[in-house]
């Protein structure tokens, strides 16, 4: 296959994606609305304390920006598995890593994109400034990537299987805990003063890990739901 | 003798029933002769005491958890490549064991880690990432369990196994890489041990112990899983009734 219609391909299912979410564009605010409640809640239940809101910052961000991910998981196959389009896509000649691979990509800027330009405010809520705050937006840029591409894994073992909400959380959260320590390392120690350059590129690392593995092994999942 | 006969459940069955009481008769004998030389021969550590000797049990233990990990995936991949149904029943079998061994090596650690640290629990990167390790077999577990489909359960816990193995070597080489609490490893392949040589001896033993104790438990829990999933098909009979599947117990 070269690579003009490889690339055909892969876009031609992010233009789908994105363009069934904005006609249920609901979906897609309520994940950012969950977002700015959970991290509200924080300051709500620890206190108003500016030293320790700053201290407790990169990791009630990051955590609320993982649950976000979490929520939003079931929406990346499930519709599609009702409706059957899913088993098409199994049998078009296109690879399927490489049309899971646009999914994802699809869900990330449906789920992940928002969160990345919503953190510089949530970051100003908890009292983070200047460089702290640009190394929380460039985390989450790098991060939420891997998130979506960790849970569709998840998304696709669960799919049609009773508790699948839950089972989700219990599968996916374990394998998200090396990009939250990153993350929120990353922010912490720019703001300790030794620069968070060691945490972003090992999220980078984890990233380009991701990129290459995960669609191969959603896609075999997706194979074995759809059996 | 053509061993790939074995690899057929029916054959297996009484092969495993033979062996169970070899090495549940090795993993005895030895653990206690492990414990012995633990607690009343080694000697005492200058820095730690007498609080170190719980070693014995929470180093092999560890040890264990990884490598049963790593084994559970290894039978998965097979399963997913060769179609292999026992293969699967291996990987479902060894999935408890593995995470019996990983809460002991939590347990033990935090018993150790009282006395030494002054605290049962540190985050710091071996503790966590061993936990994560108890909640991935825990996972490995549940999403089969919550399938009922045999034949997807089976392929889906293993896909999910074989995505976990990442997490085998960051636990290995967490001292190594972050500046933890958790002292570094004691015993290495390349600069040898820096333990004296009864604390050693006693270790390895142990781990011997464990490893027999592993495999007697998932032998005795595979055949448990295939009289569950074949319900007692007419094999089991016809090879009970075969003089040298006379079990030995």
């Amino acid at each position: 296959m070269s690579d003009s219609s490889m690339w055909v391909s892969i876009s031609g299912i992010i233009r789908r994606d994105l363009l069934l979410a904005m006609r249920r564009w609901s979906d897609a605010a309520m994940s950012v609305f969950f977002l700015v409640i959970v991290v509200s809640l924080f300051p709500l239940g620890v206190g108003p304390e500016p030293a320790v809101l700053r201290t407790i910052a990169p990791g009630v961000l990051w955590v609320a920006a993982l649950l976000t991910c979490l929520l939003s998981l079931a929406r990346v196959f499930t519709p599609d598995y009702l409706d059957g389009v899913l088993e098409q896509m199994v049998l078009v000649p296109q690879p399927l890593s490489l049309l899971v691979l646009g999914k994802v990509l699809a869900h990330w800027v449906i789920s992940g994109l928002p969160v990345v330009l919503l953190s510089p405010l949530l970051g100003l809520q908890f009292g983070l400034e200047g460089e702290a705050l640009g190394v929380l937006v460039l985390s989450l840029l790098l991060g939420t990537p891997t998130l979506s591409m960790i849970g569709a894994i998840g998304a696709a073992l669960v799919l049609g299987v009773r508790g699948s909400g839950l089972l989700v959380a219990l599968l996916v959260l374990p394998l998200y805990v090396p990009v939250l320590i990153f993350g929120a390392g990353a922010v912490t120690s720019s703001m300790a003063g030794i620069g968070g350059e060691a945490n972003l590129s090992l999220l980078g690392a984890c990233l380009v890990l991701s990129l290459f593995l995960a669609p191969w092994a959603t896609a075999a999942a997706l194979r074995i739901a759809l059996e | 003798m053509i061993w790939s006969k074995y690899s057929a459940p029916q054959a297996f069955y009484p092969l495993a029933g033979r062996l169970i009481p070899w090495f549940a008769t090795v993993a005895v004998i030895l653990m206690v002769v492990g414990l012995y030389m633990g607690f009343f021969v080694a000697p005492t550590d200058f820095q730690q005491g007498e609080s170190y000797r719980i070693i014995f049990v929470h180093v092999p233990a560890a040890w264990m958890s990884m490598f049963l990990y790593v084994v559970m995936a290894v039978w998965a991949g097979v399963g997913m490549g060769l179609n292999a149904r026992l293969s699967f029943m291996m990987a479902q079998a060894i999935a408890p064991t593995g995470a019996m061994f990983t809460f002991l090596a939590l347990l033990t650690g935090a018993m150790w880690g009282k006395p030494t640290w002054g605290a049962w629990w540190v985050w710091d990167a071996r503790l966590t990432s061993e936990l994560i390790l108890l909640f991935q077999y825990a996972g490995v577990m549940l999403l089969r369990t919550s399938i009922d489909d045999l034949r997807r359960a089976d392929r889906s816990s293993a896909v999910f196994a074989l995505v976990g193995v990442v997490n085998v070597p960051i636990i290995y080489y967490s001292v190594q890489w972050w500046n933890t609490l958790h002292q570094g490893a004691s015993v290495s392949m390349a600069t040898g041990s820096k333990m004296a040589a009864t604390m050693l001896m006693a270790m390895l033993i142990m781990t011997i112990a464990f490893w027999m104790y592993s495999i007697a438990v998932i032998l005795a829990r595979v055949r448990c899983v295939m009289v569950e999933r074949e319900s007692l098909s007419t094999w089991d009979e016809k090879a009970a009734a075969m003089p040298q599947a006379v079990e030995a117990r």
